[in-house]
């Protein structure tokens, strides 16, 4: 299964919107730079990514989070918060990453 | 595990270069093996020796070399993408007749077979840019 990469806000382009639409039932999202915002509540986005989890699993960088004053507390309910260790190990679990740029 | 990191970012134009550095050092301190970082389009940019960042920012190019060495990680950056942005190593300098170089040590200058060869080398390929 593939781990998605987005580090575009999804406020500012539709690579995470693309992503959702076309990654595979049974893969990974992984939210890093700018993708952060859209791993918080109470956006316009946050429905769209809490459907996503139904059947992906979806990660965010905390480092990224902390760069932008993001309160993990904010963070949508069932996203996995890693580091830059879990993110190597995630890359590492997954059979291949795409990058959504 | 083998990993193969392409970088398609300048330094401080957003995050990926610092993002890709932060992998690189995470993936090293556990043990996995970089196989080669790949510098294409903007990427080519991280490979400026000349460059002169404010003395309370970090210096990534500085950083990318210090690691290099420290880790004997092959740096390569793209030779067509490097020669359109102005990026010269020695060797291309002179073969194009242009007056200076730029390239850091840490670097060599190559082709678009190096980002191949990783891809088929390497267990897997991380990219980061924009």
């Amino acid at each position: 299964m593939l781990l998605h990469t987005v580090n575009k806000s999804p406020f500012e382009k539709n690579a995470l919107e693309s992503c959702l639409n076309l990654s595979k039932a049974g893969s990974g999202v992984f939210l890093l730079e700018d993708g952060v915002y859209a791993a918080m509540k109470g956006t316009v986005w946050a429905d769209k990514v809490t459907t996503a989890l139904s059947d992906k699993k979806v990660y965010v960088l905390t480092p990224d989070l902390a760069a932008r004053g993001m309160n993990t507390d904010n963070v949508i309910d069932g996203i996995e918060m890693v580091d830059y260790a879990g993110f190597v190990d995630l890359v590492a679990e997954y059979s291949a990453t795409q990058a959504w740029l | 595990m083998k990993f193969a990191v392409m970088i398609n970012e300048g330094p401080y134009q957003h995050q990926s270069s610092d993002s890709a550095y932060n992998f690189v050092k995470a993936a090293l301190d556990k043990g996995h093996e970089i196989f080669r970082i790949f510098f294409y389009h903007d990427g080519v940019n991280n490979a400026t020796r000349l460059t002169i960042p404010p003395q309370d920012d970090r210096n990534i190019v500085e950083r990318w070399s210090a690691l290099a060495k420290e880790h004997e990680l092959d740096l390569v950056v793209c030779v067509a993408a490097a020669q359109r942005r102005g990026l010269l190593d020695e060797n291309e300098a002179s073969r194009n007749g242009k007056d200076a170089n730029n390239i850091d040590e840490s670097f060599r200058i190559s082709g678009l077979g190096q980002l191949i060869e990783a891809g088929i080398q390497a267990d897997r390929l991380v990219v980061f840019g924009d």
